[in-house]
């Protein structure tokens, strides 16, 4: 579903991807993992269509990703930090998103799911993190895209809520949805991911599925298989 | 083998109902913030007090100009800089959404800027309304008050989002946006009775009209004062106006600057905006 070949970005004199090379599959859950600074989130921003890399390609499905926004309305998008604007309610934020997207039909399951019924309609100021953080994962989970974005997805949520939002995940890889998403809890990667991407200094170290992973490191389980990566990269 | 689709035609077209979404989206929220309502209310206060006070004659008007020629400038700056620095991860949620940014950028300005207008023209306008007006020559002052108001903000919300935009760091944004206001408002002034002073004995004329031209603030200040038939109480600058293009073409030529003023800001703002890696 999407390819990348020989991206570049540099951020100044910080080059923060240098020639990465990836494919990500349709109807998998693909986990990008790596140490701060490898370049996870600038990879996931130059999906998006918020960063132009500096060289390379970048393509969905096919299709060189540019200028124009029309492919964004398939992607679901929940960023890592949940940061709205404060006088408003979650239910203005989802009707603006509603209509920028020209959604007809909403999934509103997570709503009911997360408890947030009453919480929606609070200005999001008086809202606790945590809170804040389910309205952002309901606005990703809203369009039944077929790409979903999950940038640390469970960071700031209650075990239970993370458990529902998990249990979502999986159900969205059931329904042959894509998922990418980062995170720094190698638990949850164990869990839910079929894929995992391994990114260090801009490159990818590491692609394949989690049981390549463990064969390859002669681990057990993916937690240790990717500290043994990267334990393995610091003495490179 | 990787086949690739070349990317299909941009529309370079500012979508309508975007740019409305947005901007009512973004209005509503600004508008809900105490920081708006102490500006409005400030301009209120301001006003009220000079028409009880002061009565409504000429120079009461003269007075109000002068605040708002100064305040206008600075919250402009200030908050819209602030406001766009804490609206950054929201930006980018915005911009994940099926949206071009251009859209994007005229929604998010529109909805900082008219309820900044609408907040300082009520607040001065609703206590004219409520002390009357004494025939149409006041009206026509309040009006183009109110204008002068509107031009200078929607100017310098567009430099705060060229601040915002060009300026990763946001304490470094918001000494520029101070420094900004600081170099319009007062240190142009003194530079410019400084070269005045310095070189009396050149005709200054025309390079008077320019730096005049060249600042939005004395632009505005001008304009306005060509408008109240004023230009006396100015002192050198508006002398100069008045000597120079006199009635009806000094107003054209200082209009057509502030027209230019409001345009190459938001034209370098939607720029920033449409390059920037978020």
């Amino acid at each position: 579903m999407i390819v990348a070949r020989g991206l570049a970005k540099c951020y100044g004199s910080v080059a923060v991807l240098r020639g990465l090379n990836l494919e990500i599959a349709r109807g998998r859950v693909t986990a990008i993992v790596g140490p701060n600074g490898a370049g996870k989130t600038t990879f996931i921003k130059a999906l998006l269509g918020l960063t132009r890399p500096d060289a390379g390609i970048l393509t969905f499905d096919g299709v060189a990703i540019g200028d124009d926004a029309a492919y964004r309305a398939r992607i679901g998008y929940m960023p890592q930090i949940a940061h709205f604007p404060e006088n408003l309610t979650g239910t203005e934020l989802l009707a603006l998103l509603r209509d920028l997207r020209g959604a007809g039909s909403l999934d509103e399951r997570l709503i009911d799911q997360l408890g947030l019924r009453d919480a929606v309609d609070k200005k999001l100021r008086v809202l606790s993190g945590g809170t804040r953080q389910k309205v952002n994962a309901v606005a990703a989970f809203l369009f039944a895209p077929d790409l979903y974005v999950l940038d640390e997805p469970t960071s700031g949520l209650d075990p239970v809520s993370s458990g529902i939002l998990k249990q979502r995940i999986l159900a969205e890889r059931v329904a042959e949805r894509t998922i990418i998403l980062t995170s720094h809890i190698l638990s949850e990667i164990d869990e839910l991911a079929d894929d995992v991407v391994f990114l260090d200094e801009g490159q990818v170290r590491f692609a394949g599925g989690v049981s390549e992973l463990k064969r390859e490191t002669g681990q057990t389980t993916i937690e240790r298989a990717i500290a043994a990566l990267m334990i393995r990269q610091a003495a490179a | 083998m990787l086949t690739l689709t070349p990317p299909p035609r941009v529309s370079t077209t500012v979508p309508a109902h975007v740019v409305s979404r947005v901007a009512r989206f973004q209005a509503r929220d600004v508008m809900r913030s105490r920081w708006l309502a102490a500006y409005g209310l400030f301009f209120l206060f301001v006003t009220e007090g000079l028409l009880r006070f002061a009565g409504g004659d000429a120079r009461t008007i003269l007075s109000l100009a002068s605040i708002v020629l100064y305040v206008v400038p600075l919250v402009s700056l200030v908050f819209g800089t602030v406001y766009l620095y804490n609206a950054r991860e929201f930006t980018e949620l915005l911009l994940a959404q099926p949206v071009n940014r251009r859209g994007l950028f005229f929604g998010l300005y529109g909805g900082l800027a008219i309820p900044l207008v609408l907040a300082m023209a009520l607040g001065v306008g609703v206590p004219f309304l409520a002390h009357g007006f004494d025939g149409p020559a006041r009206s026509a002052m309040l009006a183009a008050l109110l204008a002068a108001g509107a031009a200078l903000t929607m100017i310098f919300t567009a430099i705060a989002f060229c601040i915002a935009l060009w300026c990763e760091d946001r304490l470094r944004g918001l000494g520029a946006a101070i420094g900004v206001w600081m170099l319009g408002a007062i240190v142009y002034d003194g530079l410019v009775m400084t070269i005045v002073a310095a070189l009396s004995d050149y005709p200054l004329e025309r390079p008077m009209l320019a730096l005049t031209l060249a600042n939005p603030i004395d632009l505005a200040r001008v304009t306005l004062l060509l408008q109240l038939d004023v230009s006396a109480l100015m002192g050198y600058t508006g002398a100069v106006f008045q000597q120079f293009l006199g009635g009806a073409a000094g107003t054209l030529v200082a209009l057509g600057a502030l027209v230019l003023w409001i345009v190459v800001p938001i034209a370098l703002g939607m720029r920033a905006f449409s390059r920037k890696d978020f």
